[in-house]
């Protein structure tokens, strides 16, 4: 089933041993994929690569395994959950017809909804290689992801934030003022997340408590979540912690996940098990998932595979669990897999395509380190492509500076910023919040109240000296 | 001592518009800015319209261009090495107590930053230097002492001779006697380098100084690594770290006991890593001892 691909340009023969050096050598270049010493040798044999690649049926994603189907249940996963009724629409189809046919006018968001089942990562792993950006943002903007808990996300025209109020030593009065900040700058509709500085049980259900207490007391239509393990979020829940979102780091391949120390069964359980609490209000969705291009090479189970594709498959992970959220974090990784602000603007538009076409909640930690080569107008770049493109959620931190991770990420501003820009809406139940507890004056016009508004006022007067501040 | 390194002070006092102007220009202040006082997050920054206001967007481009700086500007290590001579007596015996000079196979920064395996591996020069010196020491020591410029130049250039000097000092007055290896200072190189230089210098343990990956808030972090019985293949399971070594974090002479107390256990235990553990920290980490916060109160 495996064999040579050849292609002929003039007078010389490109030949590629295998499918999976077709995909790798067809993505655009990043310096994973050179680490990982699978890349292109030159420019031409990359489009060669793709040349070849769009000529590939899309049935022979279904013949030939990238990751053999003994050896991995992420591709028992694919194979056996792939809906070949579904997969009908599309079946004559080559890759190349792929793309024109998903930019196509016959494409509509209701027909790109039933294709889902029928779609394989591969599939949109290998579409999105030969994708131009605006591609990856036409595409990815006709496939709507709508998901429920407390709050509504990923509604046409909306792009909810995750509050990310992390603190070095989980200060919990550090935490609860990043909260406030947030909640004043209109952020937090998709979640109040945070990443624990201690990982452990104890720690992590002492979080909880604080983050369920504030959404109570001040009746905000969201959900939170502490983004420890999954095992330690089920330890959490036998012990009647106030579980939202059960969260998971997840990659593509299952020896990636077996170093993040979990399998699919463990998934299968939370999600049954949070959902066995009842906490939401206008839906159950209630996982939370975070991916990135490059963990599956830096965990070293990549199975010679390109990062992109290897991402992709995570998403057949993700949509298995019907998460509420899920969140590609680019440029968290380091430069030796996106080495600069080119690379991971190219790979937050592929991950959010690509999450999008199989049917995720995709959201994008718009992001960078210090040593890569990127800095806010990269970032600038992305979150507005990725407003355009539909993206159901970023991140919205203080100042886009994460004083636990390290890494800067988008802002409460910079959310303002894009729904300004483009004219995205709030999850409607937290809009009315907003305005209810004025602090949003003018929901039409993104216009915040001058004034501190009275509840929150009154809590400022808690501090020591709090008096004199409100 | 002043803190040169402190953030938040000196730049904004640099930046710090006069709030009379700001409010002028229409920039809206945020009253909760006081809580301030409790977190090193850039919270109640104020808006003009949604945006950033001007002094507090230069902020952020100067912690930023800081940042930037650690991870480029390279090491100068002549100043460096004058800065760590004479510290260190060698058990080589060789009466040298100047650094020697080693570099990763990451010729530059750009191909060190691609390429973390490269960082790792001594080129061949410095293979062959540290080869030779064991082979006039033909001796086995304690201790080599590795400081390597990492992700941060700007932590190294500062914080690694004093750290060195008080360490040494510590492990002079020690009740065991620890003889050192010779002082190497690394350009362009990543923590594991330090397995192949402790195998070839006979050292029964490596400790790595560097620099490490800079934060927006911290530029200027040491990271220490100890490993027993360094040699290539160790995987990261098999040390102990001691991070954010800065005089706004974990203080040099803090860093310089927990790493005391580190070495003595290793060599007691013959072993580094996940089975040895670091209690030389009777603080767990516990916070608010108070019922709740201004938010739930």
């Amino acid at each position: 089933m495996s064999g040579t691909y050849r292609y002929t340009l003039g007078d010389r023969t490109y030949r590629f041993a295998h499918l999976a050096e077709v995909m790798a050598k067809a993505s655009p270049a990043r310096s994973g994929d050179r680490l990982a010493g699978v890349i292109a040798e030159s420019a031409e044999e990359r489009v060669v690569a793709q040349m070849v690649l769009a000529e590939l049926p899309l049935k022979t994603f279904l013949n030939e395994a990238l990751v053999a189907y003994e050896d991995d249940e992420i591709t028992r996963l694919i194979v056996d959950d792939h809906d070949a009724s579904a997969f009908e629409t599309i079946a004559h189809l080559t890759v190349g017809d792929f793309r024109n046919w998903l930019l196509s006018d016959d494409s509509t968001p209701e027909v790109l909804e039933k294709l889902r089942p029928g779609i394989t990562p591969e599939m949109a792993a290998a579409v999105s290689k030969i994708m131009r950006n605006q591609d990856l943002i036409l595409v990815a903007r006709k496939c709507r992801v709508t998901t429920a808990f407390r709050s509504t996300i990923g509604l046409a025209g909306h792009m909810s934030t995750r509050l990310q109020p992390n603190h070095p030593t989980d200060d919990t009065t550090g935490i609860a003022a990043s909260i406030l900040d947030g909640l004043l700058y209109g952020n937090g509709d998709a979640v109040i997340g945070i990443n624990p500085a201690t990982d452990n049980v104890a720690q992590s259900v002492k979080l909880m408590r604080l983050l369920d207490e504030v959404i109570c007391k001040y009746e905000i239509p969201t959900q939170s979540c502490v983004l420890t393990h999954v095992t330690n979020t089920m330890e959490a829940i036998e012990q009647g912690a106030p579980v939202d979102l059960v969260f998971q780091s997840i990659g593509g391949t299952e020896a990636t996940n077996s170093s993040f120390g979990f399998g699919l069964k463990d998934l299968a359980e939370a999600e049954s098990a949070a959902q066995s609490l009842g906490r939401g209000t206008v839906g159950n969705n209630v996982m939370y998932f975070e991916t990135g291009q490059g963990s599956s090479l830096s965990a070293d189970a990549h199975h010679g595979l390109d990062q992109q594709t290897c991402e992709a498959r995570a998403y057949a992970v993700a949509r298995k669990f019907k998460p509420l959220l899920v969140n590609t974090v680019v440029g968290f990784i380091g430069p030796e897999y996106l080495f600069d602000g080119k690379e991971i603007i190219r790979a937050g538009l592929e991950d959010h395509f690509c999450g999008k076409l199989l049917g995720v909640p995709m959201g994008c930690d718009v992001c960078y380190t210090n040593h890569a080569e990127a800095d806010q107008n990269d970032m600038d770049n992305l979150l507005t492509l990725l407003g355009v493109a539909g993206c159901n959620f970023i991140m919205g931190i203080p100042g886009s500076d994460d004083i636990m991770l390290n890494y800067q990420t988008t802002s409460f501003h910079d959310a303002l910023y894009a729904r300004r820009a483009l004219d995205l809406r709030l999850a409607p139940e937290f809009e009315a919040w907003l305005e209810r507890m004025q602090i949003m004056r003018d929901a039409d016009r993104h216009v915040l109240h001058e004034q501190m508004p009275p509840s929150f006022a009154r809590s400022l007067e808690n501090l020591p000296g709090g008096a004199d501040h409100g | 001592m002043a803190d040169p390194t402190d953030r938040s002070d000196s730049q904004s006092d640099v930046t710090k518009a006069d709030p009379a102007s700001r409010r002028e220009a229409g920039v809206v202040d945020n009253p909760w800015r006081a809580l301030r006082d409790f977190t090193d997050a850039r919270i109640g920054l104020g808006r003009a319209g949604v945006s950033l206001p001007t002094d507090e967007m230069l902020a952020f481009q100067l912690a930023h261009a800081q940042a930037r700086d650690a991870v480029h500007l390279p090491l100068d290590v002549d100043s460096l090495c004058d800065g760590l001579n004479d510290i260190v007596d060698s058990a080589g015996g060789d009466g040298t107590t100047e650094p020697l000079r080693l570099h990763s196979q990451a010729s530059d920064r750009i191909t060190y930053l691609q390429r973390p395996d490269l960082g790792r591996r001594l080129d061949d020069a410095s293979h062959k230097a540290l080869g030779d010196g064991a082979d006039a020491a033909q001796k086995t020591c304690d201790l080599a002492i590795v400081v390597v410029d990492g992700l941060s130049s700007r932590a190294v250039q500062a914080h690694a001779a004093p750290f060195v000097k008080a360490l040494a000092s510590a492990l002079a007055q020690d009740a065991e006697h620890w003889a050192l290896a010779r002082l190497c200072v690394v350009e362009q190189g990543r923590v594991a380098i330090g397995d192949e230089i402790g195998a070839l210098l006979n050292a029964r343990a490596v400790l790595v100084l560097i620099g490490e990956r800079p934060g927006l808030s911290s530029p200027d972090s040491l990271g220490l690594y100890l490993t027993w019985n360094p040699k290539p293949g160790t995987t990261d399971a098999l040390r102990n770290c001691i991070s954010n070594v800065r005089p706004a974090g974990l203080q040099l002479d803090e860093a310089s006991r927990r790493a005391l107390y580190l070495l003595r256990e290793a060599r007691r235990l013959e072993l580094s890593g996940v089975k040895l553990k670091d209690r030389s920290d009777s603080n767990v980490i516990e916070h608010d001892s108070e019922p709740g916060n201004f938010l739930i109160s």
